[in-house]
C-alpha cells in the first residue's frame, strides 16, 4: 500500500499468527470484564449519590455533592494512579502484599473507574430525578398509591425511561475510559494492541484492529439502546434529560 | 504509615511551573496544552457543526461520519494514531506536544461539534427565515443572528466539554509529554511518595476545573438572552 508517498507493506496476518488472535481475545475479555464490573458498581454508586442529591435533608445533598464534585473534576488518569501506585501506601504490608498477588491492577481499575463513574452517573440520575414534575408524585399520592408504589408504578417507570439516552453514552464513555487501564498494567484491549505493535512493528495493523473493535463495541451497543429507548418509549413524551455535567 | 508532605514542598516549583503551566526545559504543561488545544478544537469543532447541518450531502455526510467515528473510540486511541501517523506522513519525530495537541484538537472537535449543532439547532426557525427575508447572505445570517444567540445556549455544555478536554490532557503523559500527570509521576519514582504526590495534583486539577466551572455559571448569567417576552 501507498501510504502518503511512503511505502508501507500491510500485513494483516500479524493481527492472528504467532498467538496475536489470542492476545486481542484475551483483551476483549478482560475489557469487558473491566468495564461490566466497573459499570455495575458506577450504577450503584449514582443511584446512591444521585438520590442523595435530591433529599430533602441538607446534610445528605451536601454529602452527595460532595462525592460527585470530588471524584468528576479531577482526571481519570489521577486516580487510577492514585489508586494503583498512592492508597497501597496507606495499607499494612501484608494487605499490600495480598493485593499484589491477586491482580492489584485489575482492581484498582475497577475501583478508579466505577468512582469517578460514579459522580457522572449520578449527575444523570439527579437530572432524571429532577427532570419529573413533584405533582407527579402528588398525583399518584392522592389516588391512593403508598409513597413506595408510586415510586414503583409511576416515578421509576417515567425516570428510567428518561435516563435512558445519557446514562447509556456515560456508559460507553466508561467502556472507551476503561482503555486508561493499560497505563497501570492491565492487559486489556488497547494494552494488547500497543503488544502487538512492541513484538511485530506493525502499529497500521494493530492500531486499526483495536479502533475497529471499539467502534463495533460502541455502536453496537448505542443501536441496542437505541431500540431499548425506542420501545419504551412514553407516547407524547419528546422531551430528554441533559448529558451529565463532565 | 507516615505522610511526608515535604516532597510537594520541595518540589512544587517543578510540579506548578514545568508540569501545570510548561515553563522550564521541557516543555509540555497542561495549561499551555489546554488552552491551545480548547480555541483550535473550538474553531474546527464549529466548522464540523456546520458541515453537520449543511443542506448538500456530500458537506454533510463526512461530517457526520467524523463525529460518530472519533466519538466511538478511546481518545488513548486517537493519541497512538497520531504518535504513529505523523512521523509516517512528515518523515520526521515531531516533538510530543505536536503530537498531543493535534490529538485533542481533532478528537474534541468531534464532540465540540456535537454541541455547536444542538445549539444551532436549539435557535427558533424563524430567526432563519426573518435574517433571510432581510436580505442577510449566509455568512452574514450565521455571523450576526444565528451564532449569538446558539453559541448563549451552548455555554453550559461547552464549558463542560471545555473541563473534560482539560481533564483529558493529562492523557499526554501516556506518550511522554510534560505535563502535570508526568512531573508527579517524575517525582513519584525518585522520591517514593506516591500517595501525597497524587493527591496534590488531584487537589491541583480540582482547583483549575471548579474554577472553570465557577467562570462559566458567572458567564452564563451575564451573557443570558434577555427574554423579553417573559415579562
Amino acid at each position: 500500500m501507498l501510504f502518503f508517498g511512503l511505502a508501507y507493506e500491510l500485513r494483516w496476518s500479524v493481527l492472528w499468527t504467532e498467538g496475536h488472535g489470542g492476545w486481542i481475545l484475551e483483551g476483549i475479555l478482560t475489557t469487558l470484564k473491566l468495564s461490566a464490573l466497573g459499570w455495575i458498581i458506577a450504577c450503584l454508586l449514582g443511584m446512591l449519590f444521585g438520590a442523595m442529591r435530591t433529599a430533602p435533608v441538607r446534610i445528605v445533598r451536601w454529602a452527595g455533592a460532595a462525592y460527585v464534585e470530588c471524584f468528576r473534576n479531577v482526571p481519570l488518569l489521577v486516580w487510577l494512579f492514585f489508586w494503583y501506585f498512592g492508597a497501597p501506601q496507606v495499607l499494612p504490608q501484608s494487605a499490600q502484599e495480598w493485593l499484589n498477588r491477586h491482580g492489584a491492577e485489575f482492581w484498582s481499575a475497577v475501583a478508579g473507574l466505577s468512582v469517578y463513574h460514579g459522580a457522572r452517573m449520578a449527575e444523570v440520575i439527579r437530572a432524571g430525578i429532577q427532570s419529573i414534575p413533584r405533582t407527579q408524585f402528588e398525583a399518584a399520592v392522592s389516588t391512593g398509591l403508598s409513597v413506595v408504589e408510586a415510586y414503583r408504578y409511576v416515578i421509576l417507570p417515567i425516570a428510567l425511561r428518561l435516563i435512558i439516552p445519557p446514562a447509556t453514552n456515560e456508559s460507553l464513555n466508561l467502556l472507551k475510559n476503561s482503555s486508561l487501564a493499560l497505563t497501570i498494567g492491565v492487559a486489556e484491549l488497547t494494552f494488547m494492541t500497543r503488544q502487538i505493535e512492541t513484538y511485530t512493528a506493525r502499529a497500521f495493523e494493530a492500531l486499526t484492529a483495536g479502533t475497529l473493535i471499539y467502534l463495533v463495541l460502541c455502536l453496537g451497543i448505542a443501536s441496542v439502546m437505541g431500540q431499548v429507548e425506542r420501545s419504551f418509549r412514553i407516547p407524547g413524551l419528546i422531551a430528554r434529560v441533559g448529558g451529565a455535567e463532565h | 504509615m507516615t505522610f511526608d508532605w515535604a516532597v510537594i514542598v520541595g518540589n512544587w516549583k517543578f510540579l506548578i511551573l514545568q508540569g501545570l503551566m510548561g515553563i522550564g526545559a521541557f516543555g509540555g504543561g497542561t495549561l499551555r496544552l489546554a488552552i491551545p488545544a480548547i480555541v483550535l478544537g473550538f474553531c474546527l469543532g464549529v466548522l464540523i457543526g456546520l458541515a453537520r447541518l449543511a443542506q448538500r450531502s456530500w458537506i454533510r455526510y463526512p461530517a457526520v461520519l467524523y463525529v460518530e467515528f472519533f466519538r466511538g473510540v478511546p481518545l488513548v486511541m486517537v493519541i497512538f494514531w497520531f504518535w504513529f501517523l505523523i512521523p509516517q506522513i512528515t518523515g520526521q519525530r515531531l516533538p510530543e506536544y505536536t503530537v498531543a495537541l493535534s490529538a485533542f484538537v481533532v478528537f474534541e472537535a468531534a464532540y465540540l461539534a456535537e454541541i455547536v449543532r444542538a445549539g444551532i439547532q436549539s435557535v427558533p426557525r424563524g430567526q432563519i427565515d426573518a435574517a433571510v427575508s432581510s436580505g442577510l447572505s449566509y455568512l452574514q445570517m450565521m455571523r450576526h443572528v444565528i451564532l449569538p444567540q446558539a453559541i448563549r445556549n451552548m455555554i453550559p455544555s461547552l464549558v463542560t466539554q471545555f473541563i473534560v478536554l482539560f481533564k483529558d490532557t493529562s492523557l499526554a503523559s501516556i506518550i511522554g509529554m510534560m505535563d502535570l500527570t508526568k512531573a508527579a509521576q517524575i517525582i513519584s519514582q525518585r522520591e517514593i511518595r506516591p500517595f501525597e504526590l497524587y493527591l496534590f495534583i488531584a487537589v491541583v486539577y480540582w482547583i483549575c476545573t471548579y474554577s472553570m466551572s465557577h467562570i462559566s455559571r458567572r458567564l452564563e448569567l451575564r451573557l443570558a438572552v434577555p427574554h423579553g417576552t417573559d415579562l
